[in-house]
């Protein structure tokens, strides 16, 4: 089988080269739905059957060359506590208990679930993680910037960063032991289980097999596949004795693939690019004409005021002018009326005294 | 020849001071403790000087520095589209300051983000290795830089009257209507975009505050984050930087004041009024007699409606005094809002104890890096023309 | 082109959009100018 799936993914490439060349048909409703890679690899974890035996951890942790842990793997104490994947797990297992005398508790593997349509991948800026045909979703460490984005977004709080690397720290999760997978070898967890309770293959092969399980044994697993829709689907599939929200996995999670939450957003982008300098402009020409249309107001009343002015400083000038010669004619008037009375009062005097120069020579 | 005659228009120059002012002392502490902490950053790792973990990879270096940073720092384009775009003109003295309190917020908030980010000198990877299209951050670091970029030309004319280079501040003056128009773009998209950020969590932040609202969440607040900060700043360099400014920026102080706050008392308003529908559209009001209920109450009561009915009363009144209170708390308010955002309200599902509280030591660095920007502020108005015209250039103001 | 994934869809099709609106972008800016350059103001 895994020869075949080597052969499988040489096929992948050539076909995919095909449709490059092709062109094919270019997928645009918006309603198009996107089922994934075809022949898409996949682990079923049943969880009735994990005995927390922890080999799944020894064998992560030798395959990904990954530092010594404080305590030895066959160490089960470890359980006491709930634990999550770090820089230097990239798997762990966990109990649980539904009471503390609970004889039999459930085992639950914990790693990165490799959903369909990865959070991780689509907050990347750089597009450091990628889903690849085969089922991995893998981390390309030469281009990450260390953002951390991928640790806020992957709603399974999988991927763990190196806080104590100064220079060279890098995000860190399963790979699905993608080079195994590639050699046609199986991971390293699965292949390390003693119990069959990983089942690495064919993702749809997987859930018919996990369908078939439930069926038969209705009374042993509660109905659901976690992983099947969660997040638009993971290529980690998993089976449940009891509600999968008492065995620590998020039931409340929906399933919504991550990039639609950033879709619309998304959308909105270039057309408030293409719509903005629009707007803008045209609020601008608005503004600015009402600022010509206020001056061309203030100046025109401005030259009517002047007008105005000039008018009325013309009519009081002439005024003045009328009355300044009015005042003239009536001063000529008064001279010439005074001359004249002097002219007649000289002559009256005149007279008088020719008179009385007449009287005296006659006597 | 410019500074003599910058020193001619003001005959009150303050007299020589001691180095050693209370201001140069406090700084000077935090600095030299920044850059301890500097050193300790880049040779032990993000693990050696902060309490970040791997279920809380971002803290207050990004809710407070780059969340925060980014809001407070919209004064630049709040102003300038005021002025240029809508045409109020009387606005025109707060331009230069409100640039200029942009460009430094924006610097700082590149700056910090070199200590958060693993491999900060890859920081430029998103445009020249490989383009991550599909991420909301890939938008927000496009946006960010070109409008650091836009900043920095819209800021350059003031550096290039104090150092007398005319012909190139005149052409750079020639584009202030493209630059305008392109930073109010830029800022839409990017401010709006810091909340979008979070929309890929609905499992992780608190219903009460995720929404898919989120992006006009932040693109709102953050008008109102510009405009309190333009009114704070302001009453802060009157107080310290009052004999730097002319009569045309004293005179225009209390009009932008009154205008700048009743804008917020209604862009408040209507903040108030999508958060409350946001509630209803995801029926959450149960959720409001949760304890994180309360808190969000708190937020929304303490730091959106309280800010709105004072800045009012405020305007009405013609009260500088509360104004500018009023504008502290409004800051308060954005601030706090993007550390419920960040910090707070996220990973709200996760038992009390495994929650994230900052190291000293980051909070030391958030200090640093704010101490930077008050400096550099205080070194360039009390060069450059931010506070006056230029002399030289008046008529063509 | 064929998607298997919405998020190579995506990645395909915002990688047009960022290019789109770099071109629109610079060309607003011509075609104002193109609009206005024969007002007399």
């Amino acid at each position: 089988m895994m020869s075949v799936s080597r052969r499988k993914f040489l096929g992948w490439l050539g076909a995919a080269g095909a449709g490059v060349i092709s062109g094919g048909a270019a997928n645009a409703a918006s309603n198009k739905h996107f089922k994934g890679y075809p022949d898409s690899l996949g682990v079923l974890h049943d969880t009735t059957l994990c005995v927390g035996c922890r080999s799944c951890e020894a064998a992560c942790n030798k395959v990904n060359a990954l530092p010594a842990p404080q305590q030895d793997f066959t160490d089960t104490t470890v359980l006491e506590r709930k634990r999550r994947t770090d820089s230097a797990a990239f798997t762990v297992v966990n109990r649980f208990k539904q009471s503390e005398s609970d004889k039999q508790p459930v085992f639950v593997k914990k790693q990165c679930n490799h959903c369909l349509e990865p959070a991780c991948a689509s907050v990347c800026f750089v597009g450091a993680f990628k889903k690849s045909p085969q089922g991995a979703v893998i981390y390309d460490e030469s281009v990450c910037v260390g953002c951390r984005y991928c640790m806020i977004a992957c709603p399974f709080e999988i991927p763990a960063y190196e806080y104590d690397k100064a220079l060279t720290p890098r995000v860190v999760k399963c790979t699905m032991c993608h080079p195994r997978v590639l050699e046609g070898k199986l991971p390293g967890c699965v292949e390390a289980c003693p119990k069959e309770a990983l089942l690495f293959g064919d993702r749809d092969k997987l859930i018919k097999a996990a369908r078939k399980r439930i069926e038969r044994f209705p009374e042993r697993y509660v109905d659901h596949i976690y992983g099947e829709h969660e997040m638009g689907g993971t290529s980690w599939l998993y089976l449940s004795g009891s509600s999968f929200e008492q065995i620590g996995m998020r039931e409340d999670l929906g399933v919504t693939p991550a990039p639609k939450f950033t879709e619309g957003i998304l959308g909105a982008v270039p057309v408030v690019a293409g719509l903005w300098p629009v707007l803008l402009t045209g609020i601008y020409a608005v503004s600015k004409r009402k600022d010509k249309v206020a001056q061309e107001e203030q100046s025109q009343a401005v030259s009517e005021a002047v007008t105005q002015a000039e008018s009325q400083a013309d009519a009081k000038l002439k005024k003045a002018l009328a009355l300044a010669k009015k005042e003239k004619e009536m001063a000529v008037k008064k001279e010439v009326k005074k001359a004249l009375d002097k002219a007649t009062l000289a002559k009256k005097e005149a007279k008088k005294k020719a008179q009385e120069e007449a009287t005296d020579a006659e006597k | 020849m410019s500074e003599e005659a910058v020193l001619n228009t003001n005959p009150i120059t303050p007299p020589a001071q001691s180095l050693y002012t209370p201001f140069n002392v406090v700084a000077g502490i935090i600095l030299i403790v920044g850059f301890i902490v500097t050193i300790l950053r880049f040779t032990g790792g993000l693990g050696a000087v902060t309490n970040l973990n791997d279920n809380y990879p971002w803290g207050i270096w990004i809710g407070f520095d780059l969340l925060a940073g980014v809001a407070l720092a919209a004064g630049g384009f709040v102003t300038s589209a005021a002025v240029y775009i809508f045409g109020m003109k009387r606005y025109h003295s707060a331009v230069r300051p409100a640039i200029l309190t942009g460009f430094l917020g924006y610097a700082l908030v590149v700056i910090a983000l070199h200590y958060d980010v693993g491999r900060p000198w890859r920081l430029p990877y998103p445009f020249i290795a490989q383009q991550g299209t599909t991420s909301i951050l890939f938008e927000v670091a496009a946006c960010v830089a070109l409008y650091l970029t836009v900043l920095f030309i819209e800021f350059s004319p003031a550096a290039m009257e104090w150092l007398g280079l005319r012909r190139a501040r005149n052409i750079v003056i020639k584009l202030t209507m493209v630059l305008t128009i392109f930073g109010v773009i830029l800022s839409t998209l990017h401010q709006s975009s810091l909340g979008a950020m979070f929309l890929i969590a609905p499992s992780k932040l608190h219903p009460l505050w995720y929404s898919s609202h989120l992006p006009v969440y932040f693109f709102i607040s953050s008008i109102i984050a510009g405009l309190s900060m333009v009114i704070f700043e302001s009453s802060l360099s009157h107080r310290y930087f009052a004999h730097k400014m002319d009569q045309t920026h004293l005179d225009e102080k209390e009009g932008v004041a009154f205008g700048f706050a009743k804008a917020a008392a209604l862009v408040l308003f209507g903040y108030f009024a999508i958060k409350v529908v946001g509630i209803a559209m995801d029926n959450n009001w149960h959720y409001l007699t949760t304890g994180y209920g309360a808190w969000f109450l708190v937020e929304m009561l303490g730091f959106v409606a309280l800010p709105c009915f004072l800045y009012a009363v405020g305007a009405r009144e013609k009260n500088l005094n509360l104004i500018k209170w009023t504008s502290a708390l409004a800051v308060l308010g954005i601030v706090l809002n993007r550390l419920n955002i960040c910090v707070i309200a996220f990973n709200y599902h996760l038992p009390s104890d495994e929650k994230y509280v900052p190291h000293w030591m980051e909070i030391a660095i958030s200090l640093f890096v704010v101490t930077l920007g008050v400096v550099a502020f205080r070194f360039i108005v009390t060069r450059m023309p931010i506070l006056y015209a230029h002399p030289d250039y008046q008529e063509e103001h | 082109m064929e998607f298997y994934t919405l998020q190579e869809f995506l990645t395909y099709t915002k990688g047009i959009a960022y290019l789109l609106i770099v071109a629109i972008l610079v060309s607003v800016t011509g075609f104002w100018l193109f609009l206005t350059d024969r007002d007399e103001d």
